[in-house]
Order: C-alpha cells, then sequence, then structure tokens
C-alpha cells in the first residue's frame, strides 16, 4: 500500500535492484542515526543550556579524545559504505560472458536499438526475462545517458567510442528508457521502454520483426561493397591484415605496442586508419570517417566479430542468425580492456 | 519598535557615530572609485543581491512549469534556458562570490585589526571585473539565451547548442578573474597584514576558513577559465579539442570542468562554515569547542577536495579502477565536515545559549548541512551512485549543501554583522519568522527531490511521466514558500537602515575585533591599531578539557 502511493523505491525489476536498494536501505539507516544525533545534541543542549536558566556558559576548550572518536566511527562507517558500494560497482559494470548482445546509437533525441540477430527498433526494446543482456553503445552526435530506474543501471552514451552496461531482467513488465545526460532541446522526450518478455513470447516477438537478415551479414555486405574485402582478402601477401580471429585477440603494432582489437579498436581503425598500424603492414588505408554511419560501423564490427580463425582461407560471412548472439567474449561493460586513453 | 531584543543591555540609548565608513562622502564617485573594503563589501553586496534574484525568477519559472508533467507552461527551449540560467547565475554570480566577497571583503580586515586588504586597489579592480563578467552573462542570456546547463557539456556546448555559449563563456571567464584577485588578496592579507599578538592561532575561524577558501579560489579558478576559453575555440575556429567529430574528447572536457567545479563547491561552502563557527559561539556565549580541529578540517577539505572530481564522472565510461580511487577520496572528504558539525553542536554543550535570529539560521545551517553532507555519502557509494547520479537526488543534494547551507550561512551572517555593517538592528520578529520559513519552505522544496531523484526522475526534464508529479507539486509548493521567505529579508532589512534600532558597537556582546569599534565603523576601521593578547572566543576563563565518557 504504502508503496503504490507514496512509492520509495522503483519497482525491483533486475537482479542487481534488491542489492542497490540494500545499501541504499543502510545509507538511510546511517543518515537518519546521524541526523538524530545532531539534533538531538542541539535541542537537548538548547533547553538544557538556554540563557534563562543557565546564564554563565562553561568555557571548554575542547577535548582530544572525543575529536578522535568522532573523526574514527564515520571514518569506519564511511569505509563500509566505500566497500560495500565499490564491490556493487563491479559487478553492475561487468557484463556475464553469456550475455546476450544489443546495440545501441543514441540521437537527438531518440534511441535505435539492433538486435545482433537482425530486428531494430526506435524507442523501444524488447527482451527476455531472466537472460542478461549486454548493450553496446555510442552517440552520434552529443552524450545521452541510457537509464532504466527499475534495473537501477545507467551508463552515459558518448559520440566517438563504445561505453557498455548490462542488466538481466527478473519481473516480466514495461519499463522507463530515459536519457539521463541533458543533450538539447527535447531531452525530457528521448524517452523509451523496455519491454520485458517471457523468453517464448521473446522468441515470437525475434521471429515476427526480422526483416534485413541478421547484423553481421547487413556488415558483410559492407564489407565487400566498401572495398574492405579487396585488401582484408584474408590471403597471404594481402595488402591488409587478414581479420579472421582477430576480434578480442592482442594485435602487435608497428610502433611495438599491444592492443586487444575489440569493438572501439575495430570501429577505430575504420574511421582512422593511420591510428594503430599493424606490425608488418604499411599505412595505406584510407579514412572512413564521414562515409559509414553508426549503425553501419556496428554492422561492420559485429562481421568482423563473426569470423572465426580459419589461417589462409577468405573470410565468409556467419550465416547462421545465433552466431551474432551469445559471442560477447567477456569484455566487461563500461570498461575497454584495449582502450589508450 | 516593540520588539525589543531582551539581551540588549539597557544602558543609555546607543548612538551612532558621527563620521563612519558610509557618511563619510556621499558623492557616487567615492562610491565608484572607493577603496575601502567595507564599501566594496557593499558594491559586491547589492551586485549578488540583483543576479540572486534573477536567478530566482528562473527557478520560480522552473518550479512552476514542474507543477504538471506535461511541458506546458514553457516551450522546451525556455525551459532549457531557465534552469541554466537559474544555474549560472546562482553558481557563478552569486553563490561563489556570496559570503567571500561581500562579509569576508568587510570582516576580514576588521578580524585581522588591520585597515584595509593587502591591496585595496586589486579589489576594487575584482569588482568591476565581476560587474563586467556578470554583464557579459546576463547580455548573452537575455539575448538569445543559452541553453547548455550551468555545466556545458561538450559536445553540445561546442558543436551542437544555437545559443550564446561564446558570450556566457567569456563572462565567467573574466568573473573567474575577480574570485582570483580576492583570493590572493585574502591570502596576502592573512599572512602579512595581521595586527600585533594576532598569531595564527589565534585568528578567528571566519578567517580560517577564507584562507581555505582563498586557497581554492587561486588554485582552481585559472583551471575553469582555461577550460571556458577552449570551449569557444572549440566553437569558435573548430579546434578539436572536445568533439570527437574533429579529433577530441568530450570526457576530458569533464575532467577539466569538475577540477575545478569540485572544488568550487568548497568555495560556496567554506565561507559559510566560517560564519556558523563565529555565530554559535557568539549566541552560546563561550568559546568554540576544538578550536584546532575546526580550522585545520578546513585546510583539509581545500586540500582533499581537489582530488575527488571525477566522483561526478562515475558512469561517464571512465576506469572502473579510477572510479574506485576517486570513490575512496570522496568518501575521506567527508570526514573533515563531520568533525565540524561535531564541534559546533559540542560548542552548545554548557552554554548559555539565545536564540536570536542569526542561531536560529545556525541552527537551520547544522539540520541542512548534515542532511546535504550525509547525503553526499550515497553519492560517494558507487553502486548508488550509477542509479541516482543525474537525478533529481543530485539536484537535492547540491541544494541541501548550496541552499540549505551557504545561503542560510549567507543570511545567518548578514544578520549577524547587519549591525556592524549599517549600525542599525533588523527587527526581530519578522527577521525569526523569516528563517523559520526559510527552514519550512527548504525542506518542503528539496526533501521530495530525493524522493523523486530514487523512484528515477532524471534531472533538466522539462516533461515528465505522471507518477512523479506528485513529489513535483510538493516541490513546487515548498519553493512558493521559499520565495516568500526570500523576500521578506529584503523589506524589513531595507526599512532598518532607517527606522532600525542603534545598535551600538556590540550589540550581541560578542568577542571578536570586529566588536570592538564602532558600528558603522570609521573609514580605517580602528581609532588605533588594536592589539591582540587572548585568543578567539575568549568568552570567559577556560575551564579545562571534558573528557570522554
Amino acid at each position: 500500500m504504502l508503496q503504490k502511493y507514496f512509492p520509495l523505491w522503483p519497482d525491483q525489476a533486475s537482479t542487481v535492484a534488491g542489492h542497490v536498494d540494500a545499501l541504499y536501505i543502510f545509507l538511510i539507516l546511517m543518515a537518519i542515526f546521524f541526523t538524530v544525533v545532531i539534533v538531538a545534541m542541539v535541542v537537548t543542549f538548547s533547553i538544557k543550556y538556554r540563557k534563562g536558566i543557565h546564564p554563565i556558559a562553561t568555557q571548554i576548550e575542547g577535548s582530544i579524545a572525543l575529536e578522535v572518536f568522532w573523526s574514527v566511527v564515520p571514518l569506519g562507517i564511511a569505509m563500509v559504505i566505500f566497500v560495500w558500494g565499490a564491490v556493487l560497482y563491479f559487478h553492475l559494470q561487468r557484463a556475464p560472458r553469456q550475455a546476450m548482445d544489443v546495440y545501441v546509437v543514441g540521437k537527438q533525441w531518440m534511441w535505435k536499438l539492433q538486435h545482433p540477430s537482425g530486428p531494430r527498433e526506435i524507442n523501444q526494446l524488447h527482451i527476455p526475462v531472466h537472460t542478461p543482456v549486454r548493450l553496446t553503445m555510442i552517440s552520434q552526435d552529443v552524450i545521452h545517458s541510457f537509464y532504466v530506474p527499475e534495473f537501477r543501471t545507467k551508463q552515459d552514451v558518448l559520440p566517438g567510442r563504445y561505453t557498455y552496461t548490462w542488466f538481466e531482467a527478473t519481473k516480466t513488465g514495461t519499463y522507463h528508457i530515459f536519457c539521463a545526460e541533458y543533450c538539447g532541446t527535447k531531452h525530457s522526450g528521448m524517452i523509451g521502454e523496455v519491454i520485458v518478455m517471457e523468453p517464448v513470447q521473446y522468441q515470437i516477438w525475434l521471429s515476427g520483426g526480422s526483416e534485413g537478415g541478421n547484423l553481421a551479414s547487413g556488415g558483410e555486405k559492407l564489407f565487400s561493397s566498401l572495398g574492405c574485402i579487396t585488401c582484408h582478402s584474408g590471403q597471404s601477401g594481402a595488402r591488409g591484415p587478414n581479420l579472421s580471429g582477430v576480434y578480442g585477440q592482442p594485435q602487435k603494432l608497428s610502433t611495438g605496442a599491444t592492443v586487444v582489437a575489440d569493438d572501439n579498436y575495430i570501429r577505430t581503425s575504420i574511421l582512422n586508419p593511420q591510428k594503430d598500424i599493424v606490425a608488418g603492414f604499411g599505412p595505406i588505408m584510407p579514412t572512413f570517417s564521414g562515409q559509414v554511419s553508426e549503425e553501419s560501423l556496428i554492422q561492420l564490427v559485429a562481421y568482423i566479430k563473426s569470423l572465426q580463425a580459419a589461417p589462409g582461407q577468405a573470410p565468409t560471412a556467419a550465416g547462421s542468425p545465433s552466431r551474432g548472439t551469445g559471442t560477447a567474449r567477456g569484455t566487461p561493460a563500461g570498461q575497454n580492456p584495449g582502450s589508450r586513453q | 519598535m516593540s520588539t525589543v531584543t531582551s539581551h540588549i543591555i539597557h544602558k543609555e540609548a546607543e548612538v551612532m557615530p558621527e563620521v563612519h565608513y558610509l557618511n563619510a562622502d556621499h558623492s557616487l564617485k567615492s562610491w565608484l572609485l572607493t577603496i575601502d573594503h567595507k564599501r566594496i563589501a557593499i558594491l559586491y553586496m547589492l551586485t549578488i543581491t540583483v543576479f540572486f534574484f534573477v536567478g530566482g525568477a528562473m527557478a520560480t519559472l522552473v518550479r512552476l512549469e514542474l507543477l504538471t508533467p506535461a511541458g506546458d507552461l514553457l516551450q522546451s527551449d525556455s525551459y532549457n534556458k531557465a534552469f541554466t540560467l537559474h544555474g549560472v547565475m546562482m553558481v557563478f554570480f552569486f553563490l561563489v562570490p556570496s559570503i567571500p566577497a561581500t562579509l569576508g571583503n568587510f570582516l576580514l580586515p576588521m578580524m585581522l585589526g588591520c585597515k584595509d586588504l593587502a591591496f585595496p586597489r586589486i579589489n576594487l579592480l575584482s569588482w568591476y571585473l565581476f560587474v563586467i563578467g556578470g554583464t557579459f552573462a546576463l547580455y548573452g542570456m537575455i539575448t538569445g539565451g543559452l541553453d547548455t546547463g550551468w555545466t556545458f557539456y561538450t559536445p553540445f556546448s561546442t558543436t551542437y547548442s544555437n545559443t550564446n555559449v561564446i558570450t556566457v563563456g567569456l563572462g565567467i571567464f573574466v568573473a573567474g578573474f575577480a574570485s582570483i584577485l580576492t583570493g590572493l588578496n585574502f591570502i596576502v592579507t592573512t599572512h602579512r597584514m595581521r595586527a600585533p599578538g594576532m598569531t595564527w592561532m589565534r585568528m578567528p575561524l571566519f578567517v580560517w576558513s577564507h584562507y581555505a577558501t582563498s586557497l581554492i579560489m587561486i588554485l582552481g579558478t585559472p583551471v575553469i577559465a582555461i577550460t571556458m576559453v577552449l570551449v569557444v575555440l572549440e566553437r569558435a575556429l573548430h579546434i578539436g579539442i572536445f568533439d570527437p567529430k574533429l579529433g577530441g574528447d568530450p570526457v576530458l572536457f569533464q575532467h577539466m570542468f569538475w577540477f575545478y567545479s569540485h572544488p568550487a563547491v568548497y568555495i560556496m561552502i567554506l565561507p559559510g562554515m566560517g560564519v556558523i563557527s563565529e555565530v554559535i559561539p557568539a549566541f552560546s556565549h563561550k568559546r568554540i569547542f576544538g578550536y584546532k580541529a575546526v580550522a585545520f578540517s578546513s585546510l583539509a577539505i581545500a586540500v582533499f577536495g581537489f582530488l575527488v572530481w571525477a566522483h561526478h564522472l562515475f558512469v561517464a565510461g571512465i576506469s572502473i579502477y579510477a572510479a574506485l580511487v576517486f570513490s575512496f577520496v570522496s568518501f575521506l572528504v567527508a570526514i573533515p565536515s563531520a568533525i565540524k558539525v561535531f564541534n559546533w553542536s559540542a560548542t552548545l554543550y554548557k552554554g548559555s545559549i539565545r536564540f536570536d535570529t542569526p542561531m536560529l539560521y545556525a541552527f537551520a545551517f547544522l539540520g541542512l548541512f548534515t542532511i546535504g553532507g550525509l547525503t553526499g555519502l550515497f553519492l560517494a557509494a558507487l553502486g548508488i551512485d550509477v542509479h541516482v547520479t543525474d537525478t533529481y537526488f543530485v539536484v537535492a543534494h547540491f541544494h541541501y549543501v548550496m541552499v540549505g547551507g551557504m545561503v542560510v550561512a549567507y543570511l545567518c551572517g548578514i544578520h549577524f554583522w547587519w549591525p556592524k555593517i549599517t549600525g542599525r538592528i533588523y527587527p526581530e520578529f519578522p527577521a525569526r519568522l523569516a528563517a523559520i520559513l526559510v527552514f519550512v519552505g527548504f525542506n518542503l522544496t528539496f526533501f521530495p527531490q530525493f524522493i523523486l531523484g530514487y523512484l528515477g526522475m532524471p534531472r533538466r526534464y522539462h516533461a515528465y511521466p505522471e507518477e512523479f508529479q506528485v513529489f513535483n507539486v510538493l516541490s513546487s509548493a515548498g519553493a512558493s514558500v521559499l520565495a516568500v521567505a526570500f523576500l521578506l529579508p529584503m523589506i524589513y532589512l531595507i526599512w532598518s537602515l532607517k527606522y532600525g534600532k542603534v545598535a551600538g558597537p556590540n550589540p550581541w556582546q560578542a568577542y571578536g575585533l570586529e566588536w570592538e569599534t564602532s558600528s558603522p565603523p570609521p573609514t580605517h576601521n580602528f581609532e588605533h591599531t588594536p592589539v591582540v593578547t587572548t585568543e578567539a572566543y575568549s568568552y570567559g576563563p577556560k575551564e579545562g578539557e571534558v573528557t570522554l565518557g
């Protein structure tokens, strides 16, 4: 009843929501405790030592023991909160390995979402319940932030590089997606909804909504129409590196440094090829900056991700729809192992 | 006046000194070219009052719009400009200069027993820079407005916004120098101009807190100035610094912005803490509990305050290990504030407590700052911050500190030193009423916003889903009470300039050099340079330590 008419927290609809609320309740109790201590001191002393009944003040210099006491006790409590909050944060930031992938492109003022197996949505995200979902997100203009209060997750969506978040819904239903980072005129209209469905319903929805093939096959078409395949043919002596099995693996650069070929690395290599040249190859690739949309980049990344290591052979598209999903290599959400910043 | 305050000892009626800093010269030129720190303080006071009410008017628009879920009163762009103008005016042109440039300017030399600040002309220059900066900002706001929020996040501000980013940015840049010059003046004055016998450990805590504030002003402000210049350069000349399309990094802006703007919140609260450290001993007629702890905690806040900026970036895509470090230091910076609150509360113990208006404000400060500080711990906790950052929880938290803390402390200080500044006492009844209304109105406005935030309502939303309406209506209702509470002092303080009871040098029987000279003080503050022989807050002989338990 209380929660219905005077709610104090939103629905708990993800695996982490209950954990976040537990710490929140602890913090509220802590805050009430200290507020009561301070108010009690002020009220008691004000009554007991008001001028009318206590005309002469007793001059007291201070107390080292008390100073230590009220420094150390709050510090101890603060450290408990720190550790608790940090453990929770690490959990929130690291997606489980088997998470299902969804790609998100934010723009003023809408959310575009793509499922690896094909369906695209605008301002709606259909997901199955009890399944971890990892979002790979990018903005095509300003900074946005993907926020689902019922899941207690939020992650800024940046232009220029991928960020990640994940959640596992525990209750079917419809929940708000808010943009939480101010992004201009219609910021408050950049609202979508997550529709959490039973897995069976989700499969029905999936099969009904897919018109244009999966992400990786879309990427394969781009790979040849943009001419990538002429250099990245995968044959020995090709002018560009063989991309089979590259995803998620460390790459040796001409500078001697090593980076992990994650989503951000692949995206940057398409838009700014001169930045990290793989050892043994010349700086001959032209930039595709301005020619490929963020959605197409996501398709290209998905395609490269789908290529399995097959030495000496030309890369072939991963045809089966299942290849796109379930192959996340455990890149921690919100963290970029290959990031060079 | 029938509401004669009971504590004023009725010897013969006090008389105004014949010549004082206010009537020494009446010409406009004598005001506009004054190098008297007290007159400059008054110039600042008038200027920031204008900016406060401009910012307040914008807050009124925001709260009116949010009464209903639909965006019906203002258009989206107008709403965005309203909250931006509110934020820019309140932060850069009211809160940052509020106590330091007015009460600090007025009192710091008097508390140290000197005739003026170390560089009186630089002090005047700082006011002119402030006015020029403020005029720029206001001009930009009126002609086309600004819709970036006071935080100017890139690449929105540098590439996408169609509003006057450059004009307002330059205004903030210029006003920053006013802040730097004030800080410089305070530091040099504190080091070089103390009266004979005024050792560091005899300085009032108001001076300590202003010293700490000044350190932040001179170390932090240049960074915001540089950041603003970079925003202007990227916007005007398309030099790629922050926009990834030009090869920049948008998160770099957030690091640079918060490197100043987080320490800046301590610029906005430390001087308020200084006021509270004077008022509580005065109205308890008792020396402050733990002088050294309170003094050094100000310095600790100034130092640690520089090491926590990235706690604004926990969901901005920074490394999780960086987040860990910044979360840890954010918890550390809470401790010096806690020490202060405990010492202020302990000062009441065995005091002889009076409940005049400044003391009511001090009590309000204790309660509101405690809540503001404790909710800061919520935000420092990484796992909670992910959920509540960029929601109304953050809005509520920083208003508890900035308004519940700093504005309340400002009103506290204005009432406490009003007799010193003007020579007259404000009427006690309306003043107490206003203090109570501030406390009630404030809590009604901002407490519901904590709940709204945890329920998930993002900040800077022009329209919002219906389930958030109840708390928004409560908040807007509180804001109307708060508006009345802020207008009341305008009326009775102006009234008191003519009709207020003559105060005399020390109406509160407070201890401190500023109370030893006439009210209003002469232009040179003291007839003779004072010689200090006692510690601050020597309200009576010491009676040793209390022991724990």
